[in-house]
């Protein structure tokens, strides 16, 4: 109990943002301590739909996701597993006129990206993919984008960085966290005390908690995404579907289970319980038919959600602390932060170890809630 | 009159029929194959008397002839020509059912 | 009395009937759902087709008055039964229930006797996904439901009543047995007689199917210490161990199980406590003797409230209806609550005898061959669970499943769930109950996706 560890950086929550954050500090040689309160990717990153897509993003994260799509290509590369990533392609799906006008503008704008989206009338989507509903206005199709098995990317993470030297510590919640001469002093639940320079906030849909203990607030809510998926099928659906506009999305993997998400579960933060709610599920089947009518023939077997955290604007917080010295946030991704996950690691080390990234992360900096937040009273 | 076990097409079925009902014969068809059952029957045990099995299931595409018999494995659905899929154990077999278990079309 | 949410009962078997009955009684009108089209179970199924002759013999007194008593206040609108009805998920608010024409509906409930039963526990054997390969209730199932044989010779192996039963009924039924291998040694047996002397109709029964075997001529092997299922692409034959030798006989069909486990999906969806219970080596939903749960309102029956048998069941259907009177303010016979205690403990110290009489081969079931399937739906074996386990130290079940896939198949984890935890816990040096237990995920049966709610939605 009087035991102390030391570290440079002490990451709180071992999702795959605090995971990939460990990986690549770790390879810099950069002595770290993640601490997770359950196992590593037990939350939302390992119970998420699995996209992995650039199209259809707030433009502000597409630095990232472009960074992202590069080390997904490498994963195995990275991690010794490509967890299950296939670059399926994105069909983005316009279901009225002011759908297919919001996937024109957005396919316009991420060029500056070098984004390359390709635009599809009704026929020519019903002649590539004939399992499509014929009612549908247009559809956008990224071909580089796909889509990877969210189950094993966690755990891949954590163990390439415990290999790189990284270290874990899985079951220990932090309690308490202050201001120290070294940086930083966390308190953890049945465990040591951690002392470390540099302190990353990686805590998911507990972002805005952590904030709280180091003593700076930020606003968000908690979400709790509802997923469905179906036994396994014929293999038929090849690319990574979702519509222009609140719907739903729906992948098929190779061995044949279709996943379906849309709508809201219901989650509880304080005792980390979430569950699916059958009313949810009975609206995103009804969705998912009128997109593709012969999901009409699967057998659902099984739905659940996760606890995720979503900020005011639907975009993550990424970046120093304007408040506290040495403290890094990287949380809120609002239900769509699993593909960027590896690129906000590395982006952080940088941040950490260079003072600044090639990347930007204008528009995801924290300063943006500024007003929101409150100056920490020394102790 | 025919048995209603006798193999239709040389294939020879799995589960055998204990006793000699005396009701109206089902007609049904497997495949396009016209096959008979017994009022009342579930369509596993009409599909089994005359065939080895059930077809197969994804992911593996093993050969299946069910198995917990009461609903909850999930190991004998069948497809019917109409898209719709049944639980082969708790559907009755009824009459112009048209099973397919020739699965290779890929299809839904 | 109507008005308000209805008390719901789930599960029309011996418990659900004997609980429909109580409240129907006492001017209730339950509402009662089943995912069958008629009334008994599994311990009390109708005979569907082709009733008559031996096959006639095997439907008990007890069960066919319980099913006409059951149809009775059905027809006289004294209970309000809805049959091919599948509860797929329920919470505090809502129950929702799948029909037979794949409309979904859902309803409040002011109180709800759950009574789900139990399924089969499956130690997965070499080549036992082969197809001809059943449970023993599956045997029964197709020998008194469906009039039909599993196949022309019928191989029996596992353990526990049912594994002697089943084949002695398969006698009776004129089908041939090819063999009844129990892992169980007879010493086990002998030692546990005297308690089970406490149910003289359940040991006169097991001694009735011992004589009908004996005089059939049928092998019978106790003691086995490994079975295999061999054949190419279908059952051709059996491989027995026991240890003095090895047998083989030849068979087209084998029915196989080792006792049967509670169905907890229902009471885990309303966070029913469910504990790890040593002596059974399994999980059950807390149940006091009166068969109340922790959670107001609910209440647990039958062979889900514990495995007792047929007759145990009904009277615990009945038990919890009397305790959900009770708690309504109603008049109860607390005589007959006394009698019905009694009765009950006497029914479960037989249970606990037959348990240690034929104990789940443990040893036998961690050990299993690294290439032998134990998730079934998703080909997943024995060494895949191994092999995650040791590459992403894996402790706990729910995450072996979301590493391997072990579970997420169509049977959403009912018959591979008990032999993973196994397999994991000896990979990982663990307890049985640290290795945790599958976690209950709606819809608890699968939900064909072409349903449609019922417009203004509710049931009641």
């Amino acid at each position: 109990m009087s035991e102390r560890l030391e570290t440079e950086v002490l990451i709180v929550g071992g999702g795959l943002v605090g995971c990939a954050t460990a990986l690549a500090l770790a390879r810099r040689r950069t002595p770290c301590l993640l601490v997770e309160r359950d196992r590593c990717g037990a939350q939302a990153s390992g119970v998420n739909y699995g996209g992995v897509r650039r199209q259809g993003r707030a433009l502000a994260e597409l630095p990232l996701a472009n960074r992202a799509r590069r080390m997904w290509g490498r994963l195995a590369r990275l991690v010794g597993h490509d967890s299950e990533f296939r670059a399926t392609g994105h069909l983005r799906l316009a279901r009225d006129a002011a759908e297919l006008a919001r996937l024109e503008r957005w396919a316009e704008e991420a060029r500056r990206f070098d984004v390359r989206c390709e635009l599809l009338s009704p026929a020519e989507l019903t002649a590539r993919w004939p399992w499509l509903a014929p009612g549908l206005a247009g559809g956008s199709f990224c071909a580089d984008d796909g889509q990877a098995n969210p189950r094993l990317t966690t755990p891949l993470f954590a163990r390439a960085a415990r290999e790189q030297g990284g270290r874990i510590l899985e079951g220990r919640a932090v309690t308490a966290l202050e201001r120290s001469t070294k940086g930083f002093r966390a308190a953890i639940e049945n465990g040591p005390e951690i002392e470390a320079r540099v302190l990353v906030n990686a805590a998911g849909a507990w972002g805005p908690a952590v904030a709280a203990l180091a003593g700076e607030e930020f606003p968000g809510e908690v979400i709790a995404p509802n997923m469905l998926v179906s036994e396994p099928l014929p293999y038929r659906i090849i690319p990574n579907l979702g519509t222009a506009g609140p719907g739903v999305y729906v992948r098929q993997v190779p061995s044949g289970s279709v996943l379906f998400g849309g709508g809201r579960g219901v989650a509880d933060p304080v005792t980390r319980r979430c569950r699916p709610l059958t009313s949810t599920s009975l609206a995103t089947l009804a969705e998912a038919r009128r997109i593709v009518p012969d999901l009409a023939r699967a057998t659902i077997i099984r739905s659940w959600a996760g606890i995720e955290g979503r900020m005011p604007d639907d975009l993550p917080v990424i970046g120093p602390s304007p408040r506290v010295p040495g403290l890094f946030h990287a949380f809120g991704f609002s239900g769509h932060g699993f593909m960027l996950a590896p690129a906000v690691g590395a982006v952080l080390a940088e941040l950490i170890l260079d003072g600044h990234s090639a990347t930007s992360l204008a528009g995801l900096e924290p300063t943006r809630f500024e007003p929101a937040s409150r100056v920490a009273v020394a102790t | 009159m025919e048995d209603l076990d006798d193999p239709i097409d040389g294939v020879q079925g799995r589960w055998v029929r204990l006793a000699r009902g005396d009701g109206v014969p089902v007609p049904f068809t497997i495949d396009g194959i016209p096959a008979r059952g017994r009022a009342g029957e579930m369509s596993i045990a009409a599909i089994l008397a005359i065939r080895p099995d059930l077809g197969s299931l994804p992911p593996d595409r093993r050969s299946r002839a069910g198995f917990c018999l009461i609903g909850l494995c999930q190991d004998c659905w069948v497809r019917l020509e109409d898209g719709r899929r049944v639980r082969a154990c708790t559907t009755a077999v009824e009459p112009g059912m048209a099973v397919r278990l020739d699965s290779s079309d890929e299809s839904w | 009395m109507s008005g308000g949410p209805p008390v719901v009962i789930v599960g029309a078997g011996p418990a659900g009937m004997a609980a429909a009955a109580t409240l129907a009684e006492a001017g209730l009108r339950p509402m009662v759902l089943d995912k069958f089209p008629g009334p008994g179970g599994q311990g009390w199924r109708a005979p569907a087709v082709g009733g008559s002759g031996p096959l006639a013999s095997l439907d008990g007194e007890d069960a066919r008055r319980a099913r006409e008593r059951f149809l009775e206040l059905a027809r006289s609108g004294r209970i309000d039964w809805y049959p091919e009805t599948t509860v797929i998920d329920l919470t505090r608010e809502r129950l929702w229930a799948v029909g037979p024409s794949g409309e979904v509906d859902s309803t409040a409930w002011s109180r709800l006797v759950l009574c789900p039963g139990a399924i089969e526990r499956i130690v997965p054997l070499p080549g036992w996904t082969l197809p001809g390969v059943y449970t023993l209730g599956g045997a029964q199932t197709a020998l008194k439901g469906q009039a039909c044989a599993l196949g022309r010779r019928i191989a029996f192996l596992g353990t526990g009543p049912l594994l002697w039963l089943a084949a002695a009924q398969h006698v009776i039924g004129g089908v041939e047995v090819a063999v009844v291998a129990d892992t169980a040694r007879l010493q086990g047996l002998l030692v546990s007689f005297p308690a089970l002397l406490a149910n003289r109709h359940r040991l006169g029964l097991g001694l009735r199917c011992v004589r009908v075997l004996r005089r059939a001529r049928v092998p019978v092997l106790r003691g086995v210490r490994a079975l295999a299922i061999l054949g190419q692409g279908h059952v051709e034959g059996v491989r027995v161990t026991t240890r003095r030798r090895e047998w083989s006989f030849a068979c087209d069909a084998v029915a196989t199980s080792f006792g049967l486990v509670r169905q907890l999906q229902l009471p885990d969806l309303l966070d029913v406590p469910i504990r790890f219970d040593r002596e059974s080596e399994s999980w059950l939903a807390e149940v006091d003797d009166a068969h109340r749960t922790a959670v107001p309102g609910v209440y647990l029956a039958g062979d889900a409230a514990g495995i007792r048998g047929a007759t145990a069941a009904a009277l615990t259907g009945e038990r919890a209806a009397l305790s959900l009177l009770e708690d309504l303010g109603r008049p109860v016979d607390a005589a007959r609550c006394v009698r019905l205690r009694k009765q009950l403990q006497r029914h479960a110290r037989c249970a606990r005898a037959l348990g240690r009489a034929f104990p789940l081969p443990s040893a036998l079931e961690a050990e299993i061959a690294d290439d032998t399937i134990v998730c079934r739906c998703e080909a997943v074996t024995a060494g895949a669970l191994r092999e995650a386990a040791r590459a992403f130290e894996v402790d706990e079940i729910n995450r072996a499943k979301a590493l391997t896939r072990c579970g997420m198949g169509r049977c959403q984890g009912r018959f591979c769930g008990p032999t993973a935890a196994r397999v994991l816990a000896r990979a990982r040096g663990i307890d049985l109950e640290a290795a945790g237990r599958l976690r209950t995920q709606p819809p608890i049966e699968p939900l064909p996706a072409h349903v449609r709610p019922v417009e203004g939605g509710s049931m009641a």
